[in-house]
């Protein structure tokens, strides 16, 4: 089944009988060549990538709920590629590069909409600091523009620009950021897989990996043993949990990140704007929809929901930047569980066991990172060697002192 | 979430600052033969495990002690709450 204009309309006028599920539902063989671990946005996007690009064999996809049940359909949509460091800045450039061809690619309408990413600037450091990751973007391929204070009163002339603690003084603007549809993504990436021969197995959680001699054979799962050449680990929150299975200690600590959404207002933010001064970012939906959020609660966290001083901290980011949403209704709030990384970058890599890799850490930058990032570990799967632009992201690089830590904090996830 | 203050009662949890797993107060011998390796261990991992978690809070807006807090991270519920330092003091073999 393709999907065209032309289908789209030919079903309208048939009552819509041709439609038919996007995938199959397959029963779980005895064993594959490949099996990925988590069926979320960068489990999906690996396994599509891996039938795709790297004529992997025959593939599965292990998940414990649903498919996309995780972080792919709890986030804020935002794409961007506006990192300063080269561990990072290549890497999330290359995925926006595969944002905007995606959709040609799997045939699926995820929705990627450019609309813009703006970061306030309100101080003369911060302008300096803009400036300085504008150009780090440009070197690595990626646009920036750098916009004073009269072009941003031109684009969002609400914004509270006469802040006395937080004037807004300029921003720095990526034109080729914007958002996606998440659960879009996520069906796109597992209709494309499936339409590619990789098994889709859901309600299917691995409970341990056998492994002999150093080397994974094997998942045990709730519907019995699967066997594997290679196993790949993309599970997000749960890296901890999961690679505890196959007896490691990973550089993460689970925690909490809340996320909003307002009632339908008429549309008045044309793209994404993010809070210099503050955490807080926002865009609206197509519904209308105020999508939003801001920092993480702070402490370790599986719950999936997070506190009320939190809620509190990004409405007051909200009302000093845009006071004008002081009246529109909270409609929902929700949490999702985020693997924070000891240097807020992710790990893309091997593992000292042979034919298990892991797909992990990506702090609350994920959405942005899921075709690079299932690229990426597709690539590392087929050839035992890291992508190009993920060649930073190994498990070692905090023992051997090559952290990549764009905010320069330390060894402290809740401060990334 | 209120963290029963071993000296004060019950206190709101955003007076704390939030370090992280408890086993940060056992620093290992820097002088060490091994002690890149266990300082890499202490630093960079942790068990992150979803359930019963033993961590470090700073009472930051309150009487400045470091508390071990023991909390579920699956349902965020505070079972207990004592001195860093008694846990420390603890571990060396009593008071001195």
């Amino acid at each position: 089944m393709r999907f065209s204009g032309f289908r789209v309309i030919k079903e309208a006028l048939t009552g819509y009988k041709g439609w038919g599920p996007l995938w199959r539902n397959p029963e779980p063989q005895p064993s594959y060549d490949y099996i990925i671990v988590g069926g979320g946005g960068h489990g999906l996007a690996t396994a599509y990538h891996l039938a795709k690009v790297f004529g992997g064999k025959r593939i599965a996809v292990l998940e414990r709920g649903w498919l996309g049940q995780g972080n792919i359909g709890r986030n804020t949509t935002i794409i961007r590629s506006n990192y300063l460091l080269p561990g990072n800045e290549p890497f999330y450039e290359f995925s926006m590069k595969l944002w905007e061809n995606m959709e040609q690619e799997f045939n699926f309408n995820a929705m990627v909409s450019q609309r813009g990413i703006l970061n306030l600037i309100h101080t003369d450091g911060q302008r300096d600091a803009y400036r300085r990751r504008g150009n780090a973007m440009r070197f690595a391929g990626a646009d920036s523009e750098l916009l004073d204070h009269e072009q941003v009163r031109a684009m969002y002339p609400w914004l509270n620009f006469e802040n006395a603690r937080f004037p807004i003084k300029g921003g720095l603007m990526q034109r080729r950021a914007g958002t996606a549809r998440h659960d879009g993504v996520a069906w796109g990436y597992a209709r494309g897989a499936d339409l590619l021969g990789v098994d889709l197995i859901q309600n299917c959680e691995v409970t341990g990996f056998r492994i002999e001699n150093g080397k994974v054979l094997g998942v045990e799962t709730s519907r019995g043993y699967i066997g594997a050449g290679k196993v790949g680990v993309a599970v997000a929150g749960m890296s901890g949990k999961v690679m505890a299975k196959a007896g490691m200690r990973l550089p993460i600590e689970t925690h909490v990140l809340q996320a909003f959404v307002s009632e339908g207002l008429k549309p008045f933010i044309d793209g994404v704007i993010t809070f210099g001064a503050g955490h807080f970012y926002v865009s609206q939906s197509d519904k209308g929809g105020l999508v939003f959020g801001g920092d993480i609660d702070g402490y370790n966290s599986y719950a999936q929901r997070g506190n009320l001083p939190v809620i509190e901290d990004v409405a007051e980011g909200g009302m000093a930047l845009m006071p004008a949403i002081g009246r529109a209704r909270l409609l929902r709030a929700w949490g999702g569980i985020m693997d924070m990384s000891m240097d807020g970058s992710p790990i893309i890599d091997r593992t000292p066991i042979e034919g298990l890799y892991l797909n992990a850490g990506w702090c609350y930058g994920g959405f942005k990172a899921t075709p690079a990032s299932g690229y990426a570990f597709a690539h590392l799967l087929a050839t035992d060697r890291p992508h190009e632009t993920a060649r930073f992201m190994r498990l070692d690089r905090f023992e051997r002192g090559y952290v990549i830590d764009e905010k320069g904090v330390g060894a402290q996830p809740n401060l990334h | 979430m209120l963290i029963p203050h071993p000296l004060l009662g019950l206190r709101d949890a955003q007076e704390f600052t939030y370090l992280g797993d408890a086993s940060l107060i056992h620093r290992p011998d820097g002088m060490a033969e091994n002690a890149a390796e266990t300082f890499f261990d202490y630093v960079y991992l942790r068990d992150n495990p979803a359930g019963v978690h033993r961590e470090l809070w700073f009472h930051e807006q309150g009487d400045r002690s470091w508390l071990v807090v023991t909390r579920d991270t699956t349902t965020h519920e505070i079972l207990g709450a004592e001195l860093a330092r008694d846990v420390a003091l603890a571990a060396k073999g009593g008071a001195q």
